[in-house]
């Protein structure tokens, strides 16, 4: 029998296999970033073990920086301390760290591909569950805990049990607005926030193989939000021609080498799935969510469903939405472009796009927050800034940001924001916050109408 | 890490589903660089208002129930995977976690903090939570060796799945790294012949 993507590149990684239990993978890359690796780096530095290979760990600021004024000391004393810490840690045990207003800073899951540190075949971690998005390249990667950061900084390895595999397939032609964001709030709203857990999930069917690697990144990004540890899709043409030249990419022959290798990655033709889903393409719109978790997805033309479960009604308590109405018309006063799922130049350009001429609606506070330094800078040298500063909306400064509102970014209580992140738990923006998860374009049109509008209908 | 063999208390009932680790413990209290205290704000915004008074009607607040047993709805732990979630956990004084389902993630920091998930039926966490609110007083029995979870004094009884490995590392107060780093040559053998 064939094998996967996935099993290809696991295997690969097995170092052994205790019996009856665990095996012992390899891991190619860590990131690190400042909020769950200090008590692993304590952990380390109390038993006296050293990190077993600096050279393979990428570090980064991101989680809890401020998006203004990043040039001055951190006022809040907690979050200054993190960063200190961050930056003593890796110079202590030799390890490379993008630090603030580095050229290369930025959110882990934007600037780890960007300077090709993320590669096909690799097994990639990160203390953080969106870890999953460097699948995108058809590498194997998923968030862990700070125990686990310990033991890769310790070996290098984790022990884990082989997940399961599960195929997601769309095939057919996308509908005009209707963005890689779209597809994956899609396909959790039909299989559920659970669906995925103890699997890896392939993404396959034309809809992914003609999706640019910043698309493909938004899809891998939301696996966990349907339980999934990772998703991953094949390398193609488009994955190596977006890893050539980048600073960590292989060069010369070796890229040649690496892409023969890369060539041999995806399923096999008769590999088997433990599970699999298929859905059209026609079949999906512009996504928006109306609860607080988010497989609570609706088309943004439909009307809120109706269900007696006292967890869906306290969801819809929390947000102030009754069940059947619709989300059309409702007023927003703020909307949020940023995060490690849609912070790259191609969301920022979807929302230029939309927004030229136009100006933001009185009654709204739109932050836009590139992913990273470089986004940051092409944002600037395409023209896109000019277009948003006439409009009206904030460009700040690289980072987490409002997506989990470590830092200042905060949506005060009460408040809607439409945002292009990834979760709409409670309080996830601030205290109180009310979070709608939408694409980067009706992000922008909510923006400019100050009101959710049916996209569809004005892009027809 | 503390051993974990068998575990009588009583439990609070949770009954809210899908409990993501951003109410378990949220955001803006991860700036800390160390494992302890997170208890104090464990489900933050929910044992209080956003004026820091007590909400008495969450169940944590509720002084009928106490016990360092916490069962909860499905999919319990899902989003982020900050281990500052099992830590709060840990720290406000639970031992065990029962749901009909855990997120991947958080299991494992369970796992790997001494904090043992014991996965049930869904028809069991139910009878569990009846069997709770009507008498708070009710005594769970967690018995890791023999993999059981029962209701002291009752036919009420289930038993669980546990990874074999992990079971002995709880039983053991054992971890990974203790593991990995006895493999080290291992490892390096590994990485001479690697063939991608």
């Amino acid at each position: 029998m064939g094998k996967t993507l996935f099993d290809k590149v696991w295997d690969s990684h097995v170092v052994s296999t205790i019996e009856n239990g665990p095996q012992i993978l390899y891991i190619d890359k860590h990131l690190i970033h400042e909020v769950t690796s200090p008590q692993a780096f304590n952990e380390l530095e109390d038993r006296g073990i050293p990190v077993f290979r600096p050279n393979q760990i990428v570090a980064t600021a991101d989680h809890n920086t401020p998006t203004l004024h990043q040039d001055q000391t951190i006022k809040d004393a907690l979050s200054r301390k993190q960063l200190e810490q961050l930056s003593e840690n890796c110079k202590k045990n030799n390890i490379t760290l993008y630090e603030l207003g580095h050229k290369y800073n930025g959110i882990v899951h934007v600037m780890a591909p960007e300077l090709g540190v993320t590669q096909p075949g690799l097994t990639m971690v990160c203390g953080d569950s969106h870890t999953s998005t460097h699948g995108a390249f058809g590498a194997i990667a998923f968030g862990i805990g700070t125990s686990q950061v310990a033991q890769v900084f310790a070996s290098q390895c984790l022990l884990l049990t082989k997940p399961k595999s599960l195929r997601v397939t769309v095939n057919g032609k996308l509908k005009n607005g209707v963005l890689p964001k779209d597809v994956i709030l899609y396909i959790i709203s039909k299989l559920g926030t659970n669906s995925g857990t103890g699997y890896f999930c392939e993404y396959a069917g034309n809809v992914f193989e003609e999706m640019s690697m910043e698309g493909r990144m938004t899809v891998c990004n939301m696996s966990i939000e349907m339980g999934a540890r990772g998703g991953m899709i094949a390398p193609d043409e488009t994955t190596f021609e977006y890893v050539k030249g980048r600073e960590f990419a292989p060069k010369g022959e070796e890229f040649d080498k690496k892409v023969a290798y890369w060539k041999t990655l995806p399923t096999d033709s008769d590999a088997k799935f433990d599970k699999e889903y298929s859905f059209d393409a026609e079949d999906i719109a512009p996504m928006i969510t109306y609860g607080t978790n988010p497989g609570m997805g609706i088309k943004i033309s439909e009307t809120i469903p109706v269900d007696e479960n006292p967890s869906f009604k306290k969801s819809l308590a929390y947000m102030n939405f009754e069940a059947g109405e619709s989300l059309i018309n409702k007023p927003i006063n703020f909307v949020f472009i940023g995060s490690c799922t849609n912070s790259r130049i191609e969301d920022f350009r979807v929302a230029a796009n939309y927004i030229k001429g136009k100006k933001k609606a009185a009654n709204v506070t739109a932050w836009l927050v590139p992913g990273s330094k470089q986004v940051e800078t092409q944002i600037i040298e395409e023209g896109l800034k000019s277009i948003f500063d006439d409009a009206g909306f904030e460009l700040r400064q690289p980072g987490c940001s409002a997506c989990l509102a470590m830092n200042d970014d905060k949506i005060p209580q009460g408040e809607y924001c439409v945002s292009t992140s990834n979760r709409n738990f409670e309080g996830r923006q601030g205290q109180g916050s009310r979070t709608i998860l939408a694409s980067p374009l009706v992000a922008a049109a909510t923006a400019v109408e100050g009101k959710i509008i049916d996209i569809s209908k004005q892009l027809n | 890490m503390e051993k974990f063999t068998t575990l009588q208390s009583r439990a609070i009932p949770l009954h809210i589903e899908n409990v993501d680790t951003d109410q378990i413990i949220p955001a803006r209290f991860l700036k800390a660089t160390d494992r302890e205290g997170f208890g104090n704000n464990v489900f933050r915004d929910w044992r209080y208002h956003k004026d820091g008074t007590i909400n008495t009607d969450f169940v944590l607040n509720d002084s009928k129930y106490s016990g360092s047993i916490l069962v909860a709805g499905d999919n319990f732990g899902c989003g982020s995977s900050r281990e500052h979630a099992a830590w709060a956990i840990t720290d406000f004084g639970f031992k065990v976690v029962v749901s009909s389902f855990f997120a991947d993630i958080f299991k494992g920091n369970a796992l790997n903090n001494g904090l043992l998930p014991v996965q049930v039926s869904p028809a069991f966490l139910s009878d569990l939570m009846q069997k709770i609110v009507s008498n708070p007083e009710t005594e769970l029995v967690v018995d890791l060796e023999k993999q059981t979870i029962s209701v002291k004094d009752s036919e009420l009884s289930e038993n669980f799945e546990i990874d074999a490995y992990k079971k002995t590392c709880m039983i053991n107060g054992y971890d990974d790294i203790d593991y990995l780093i006895n493999n080290k040559e291992q490892i390096e053998a590994f990485e001479a012949q690697k063939i991608y």
